[in-house]
Formats: C-alpha cells, structure tokens, sequence
C-alpha cells in the first residue's frame, strides 16, 4: 500500500519543482525599472493616491460561513466512510445515517430559520 | 521495489503534471479563439514567426509567445506587501491543484515484457478522499493573494473567494457520496473499471446513467470551486479590478490565470472518472471490441492502450470545453445569488441525491 | 534502522520545527500558515502508519477548514504582529516550565510502570483503509458516531447565535 504514495512523493517534488520555476521567472527574466519607483510600487487604488494600510475589520457573516463550513464539512467526512461499507450495512446503516443527516438537517433549518444564510 | 519501479513511478508523475499543464495551456487557447467565435469576432491572430510564415499559428501565441512576454514582465511587489506571502501564494494556488491528478487514472494497465504498469501515478484506496484533500488546500493561495497584497481590491476578492470555495466544497462533496454509494469504493481505480459493462449490451454503465443529478450538482460546484463565470466574482474585473491578484504582475498572475484552468482540468477528470466511465470506449475490452450481436475486432495490446488514454483525455478535454461554453454563455451572479445557490439549493438537494440513491440500493437488494 | 524509521526521524524534526515556527513566530499569520503544515506533516506521518483515511481526514478537516477559519479570525480582526518586548520573554519561561513538566510526567511514567515491553505487532491486513475504519466506526463505535451529530447541531447553534448577537433593530 505504502508503495502507492511513491507516485504521489514524485508528482509533489516535480509539481513543487515547475510551480516554483513558473512563479518566480519573472523575478528571475524580468526587466527591472528604477524610474519612478514610488509610483510603481504603490498599491492600486483605481489612480487616487493610496489612503493607507487595507486590512480592516470585516463582516462578522464571513466568520459565519467559515464556522458552517467546518461544520458541515467534518458531516460530509463521516459519510464518505459510510457510503464505502453502506451495501454491507443494509438498512440499519440507512437508519443510521438518515438519523444523522435529519439532526444535521434540523441544525441547517435553524441557520436558515435565523437568516444566517441570507447574505445582505 | 526495484529502480525500474521507481523510474516508471517518475515517468507516470511527470507525464500527468505535463498533461495538466499543457492541456491548461490549450484551454486558454481555446477560450480565447471559442469567446472570439461565440461574439463574433477574430481573436488572437498576430502569432506569426518574424511575419515570414504564410499562415498565422494561433496557438503559438499561448503556448510560447505569451509565456515569453509574460516571463519577461517586471515583477512589482507592493509598496506594504509581506513579499514572503506575496511569493508564496501563487505556489499556493497553482501547487495543491497540479498534484491531485495523482490519484486519476488516465488507462487500464499497459503491459510491457514482464511489467504491468498501472497506468495512474498513485492507486490510492483513498482516491476521491486524496482529490478532495488536495483541492481544500486550494484555498488558500487565494486568502492569502488577498491578504499579502494589502490592497483593498485584493483583500475583499480574497475574502469573497475564500466564502464562495469553501461554501462550493460542502456540495461538490456531498455530490460525490451518491458516486461512491453505487461503486463502493473510493478507489478511482477501481471506479473506472467497474464502469466497463453495458447495460441490455448496448448504453455503456458509465456513472451517469446511475447518478445524473450529482454530476449536475458536481458540475456547478465545480464550475464555482474554479471561480469562473459565473462565479467569477473573487475576480470580477468591473468591481474588484482583477480581485484577489490585482497586485501582481508577470509570470505570477499567470500563475493565478493558471490555476483557474488548472482546476477546470480537474473538475473535468474527475467528473470523467465518476460519470464519463474514465478511460473506457465504450464496446472496448482488453482484447479489442465486442460489438453488440456478437462481432468482435480483436486488436493488439497497445492500440488498446492507447485508445484507452485517448478516450480519457479527449472526455477531459470534451467537458471543459464545456465549462468554457458556460463561461461565455453566462452572466454573473450576484453574491447573494452565489451564496444561495451553494447553501439553499445545492446543499440540500445534494442531501437529498444521496439519501434517494440510498434508498434505491436498499429497495434494489 | 529501517526505511520506515529514518523517513520517521525526518518527518518528526520537520514537523516539531514547523511546530516551532507557530508558537515562535511574531506574525499571527505565518504562525497560522506554519500550523497548516504542521498539520499537513501529521498526516504524513498518518501515512507511514498505514491510516491512509484518517490522513486524508487530517488534511480535509484540520488543514483545510478549521485552518481556514483560523486565518479569517486572523486577517479579519487585523490582528497585527506581536510586540517583541511586550511579555514575550514571560511566555517563552512559561512554555519551557510546562514543556519541562509534562516531559517529566512522561519519564516518571515510564520508570514507575516500566517502558512498554515489546514491539507492537505488524499491523492486519486491510488496516487503515477506508474499508477496515468505516466497519469499525459503523457498528462498533456507532453510539459516538450518532452523538456526533448532536455536537454538531450544538456548534451550528451557537455559531448562529453567537454571529447574531448584535443583529438588534438598530434606531434610525
């Protein structure tokens, strides 16, 4: 089994290998300027001269859909192992993952019951 | 595990990356002349060696002319920017998408003298659970793009990109679990074997037919997952600019260009793993065609073969021609629109395919 | 030593640095980026253990969304890089004493019960495949796996609720 991942120790060194090079080609072959060089390097804020540093606080809804997404992602894991052995199981394995997903369910009705999912 | 093992593992590594890579850079070509023919122009023309050939190569414009220009761009680094990050998260973007085609199979098994050689870089029991893993790195190439740049276009297209992957990642998982139910296995492998019979002899048992509606849902969440348009809101130019890559030039936006296509490719493989019937022709078995009604067109191992890899990558390439078709059919949504579709419809109507699928193979026996 | 224990030896160094790099790190977000490789180093070391799904699990869950949770707390608070003289040094005794305390926990352990005699046997057949785990996680362990749901359902609530907390009718 472990000689599998071989392959995959190839595709990460050469494909971490052709990424790198393509990344930073243009710092390698690229012309280099130094006319004007604080106009250049400023941030592009459509021509007005740039007001200061961007990061700023943010919507508290992003938070939101991060927080659902692992929810719901660690969800989809557990059925993944579920949907291999589910011919063996039979119905009592239905059963089962249907009461997981109708909890789960209840939990997405609430979310959406609150407006968490309406994005205004 | 001999050297011989080893070098074919390299050989089978390096001939996939090439393949996305190539057919990444074939797509671009296509977009660009197909988007010319849907609107009625001519496209790119001006790919002419030294204006001495008699006719113009338009996809040398893609494959070496742009590459060219591109390479020898000058690379600006933001006046604010963390330069580390700056750099890294175009590797971020492109890297976790190149290597998850090391679990799709391209063939069944060549065999050459006494080896039999797999054609799929890694044949992992874990397939689809390795592609899914890989692509959820993907995101973070794009927050951190936006993060690093300290440009406000940037962080608010990076932001927005982060929300809608994650968001179109519950679905595209949840669309799979209908596929794994009716083979399973998550061994992709396996899954593109067992898709070799035909049903009545004649309609190929390709995924589809088992599971139409989770391709859809696979489809669109993938569509989303690349941030093409119609989702192509991260980077809508008429709003952001160019989004979460505003702030970077050369070979480095094309790597962002790149990853967008790249995992088009992806979202085709495997879309054709799963519902296309991988590498099968339909009719073909390991020792040529048998025809419904008994005919049979014994062929020689390597033309099997290579019609095998064939079959894969002109479905691969079939279907994301396809998303470029939608790319340029579609206008886009709005992100409430966006965010609706990925968690009021196709949330739950992924829930629902799986739970009917269930159903079906419990009532089935 | 084998094949098995020198990748091991490598994979431990480079994860216990990367480790490093989150605790030691000034800024908030390398820190997190250098907790996105540890955790992707812990399921290659799931690998070598033969639990090929719990590792690609490690990948799905922890590397790629809790961490991207992470990074949102981060970047959106605009937490900046931390004061290097501000309590830095406190932090660093404090580490190194608990650091000290549960390696000594360890070693009295093991002298007071003896080291665990024997190597562990060779793993069975099919172990770690996604097979073997869904069997065991679907009849054996299934009363955890239903109870999960519940833990689950808890989290959406307090998420939404806690998100909510402002939305009051604000006056006009």
């Amino acid at each position: 089994m472990l000689d599998q991942y071989i392959g995959v120790v190839f595709t990460f060194a050469l494909g971490a290998v052709i990424v790198l090079g393509m990344v930073s080609a243009s710092m390698i072959f690229g012309v280099r300027s130094k006319s004007r060089r604080a106009a250049k390097d400023e941030v592009f804020e459509c021509g007005n001269p740039s007001s200061g540093p961007a990061r700023g606080r943010f919507s508290v809804h992003f938070y939101l859909v991060a927080i659902l997404f692992i929810i719901f992602d660690v969800e989809v894991v557990f059925m993944y192992p579920w949907a291999i052995v589910f011919r063996q199981l039979g119905v009592p394995g239905l059963v089962e993952m249907l009461t997981f997903v109708a909890i789960l369910g209840f939990g997405l009705a609430y979310v959406w019951k609150r407006g968490a999912l309406a994005w205004d | 595990m001999g050297l011989i093992e080893v070098g074919i593992a390299a050989a089978k590594a390096f001939a996939v990356l090439m393949l996305v890579l190539h057919m990444s850079a074939i797509l671009l070509w296509v977009e660009r002349k197909g988007s010319a023919l849907i609107q009625d122009r001519i496209g790119a023309n001006r790919a002419n060696i030294f204006g001495v050939m008699p006719f113009n190569f338009g996809l040398l414009n893609t494959l070496i002319a742009d590459p060219l220009k591109l390479i020898t761009k000058e690379d600006v680094v933001p006046a604010g920017a963390d330069k580390l990050l700056h750099f890294l998260a175009p590797f971020l973007a492109v890297f976790p998408v190149m290597v998850t085609f090391a679990a799709v199979p391209f063939g069944d098994q060549l065999v050459i003298g006494d080896y039999t050689i797999n054609l799929q870089v890694a044949d992992l029991d874990i397939g689809i659970l390795y592609v899914l893993a890989m692509s959820s790195l993907a995101v973070y190439g794009v927050v951190l793009a936006g993060w690093a740049s300290n440009s406000r276009w940037a962080l608010l297209g990076g932001i927005r990109g982060a929300a809608q992957m994650i968001s179109y990642e519950i679905a595209m998982g949840l669309a799979l679990i209908g596929a794994v139910m009716t083979f399973g296995t998550l061994d992709m492998q396996a899954i593109a074997r067992a898709q070799g019979h035909h049903f009545y002899g004649v309609i190929p048992a390709w995924g589809i037919i088992y599971q139409p509606l989770g391709f859809l849902i696979f489809l669109i969440a993938g569509i989303a997952e690349s941030k093409r348009v119609p989702f192509d809101l991260p980077e809508g130019e008429s709003e952001l600019i160019s989004g979460y890559f505003t702030e970077y030039s050369g070979m480095k936006q094309a790597a962002f260009m790149l990853s967008d296509f790249a995992e088009s490719v992806v979202v085709a493989g495997l879309a054709t793993t799963l519902f296309f019937g991988a590498w099968q022709v339909p009719f073909l078995f390991r020792d040529g065609f048998h025809f419904p009604g008994g005919v049979i067109v014994a062929l020689p191992h390597l033309a099997v073969v290579a019609m095998q890899i064939a079959s894969f990558t002109i479905k691969v390439f079939l279907l994301c021609v396809f998303q470029i078709l939608v790319r340029w059919t579609l206008p886009r949504y709005r992100y409430d629109q966006v965010m609706d579709l990925g968690w009021k419809y196709l949330l739950p109507l992924a829930l629902a395919n799986m739970l009917v699928t269930g159903i079906v193979i419990v009532m089935l026996g | 030593m084998g094949m098995g224990a020198a990748l091991f030896l490598v994979l431990a160094v480079l994860t216990v640095v990367s480790a490093l790099g989150v605790v030691l790190h000034p800024n908030p977000v390398k820190s997190a980026l250098a907790l996105i490789v540890t955790l992707f180093l812990l399921a290659v070391v799931f690998v070598l253990l033969e639990a090929h799904m719990i590792a690609a699990l490690q990948i799905i869950v922890y590397a790629g969304a809790i961490m991207v949770l992470f990074l949102f707390v981060i970047m959106l608070l605009n937490l900046q890089s931390e004061d290097p003289e501000r309590g830095r040094r406190r932090f660093v005794l404090r580490g190194l004493a608990w650091a000290g305390g549960v390696l000594l926990a360890v070693e009295l352990a093991l002298l007071t019960r003896g080291a665990p005699v024997g190597r562990p046997g060779a793993a069975p057949e099919g172990y770690g495949t996604a097979q073997s785990v869904a069997q065991s996680l679907f009849t054996d362990f299934l009363l955890p796996f239903e109870l999960t749901s519940i833990l689950l359902l808890v989290a959406v609530v307090g998420a939404v609720v806690l998100a909510q907390k402002q939305r009051r009718p604000t006056i006009s």
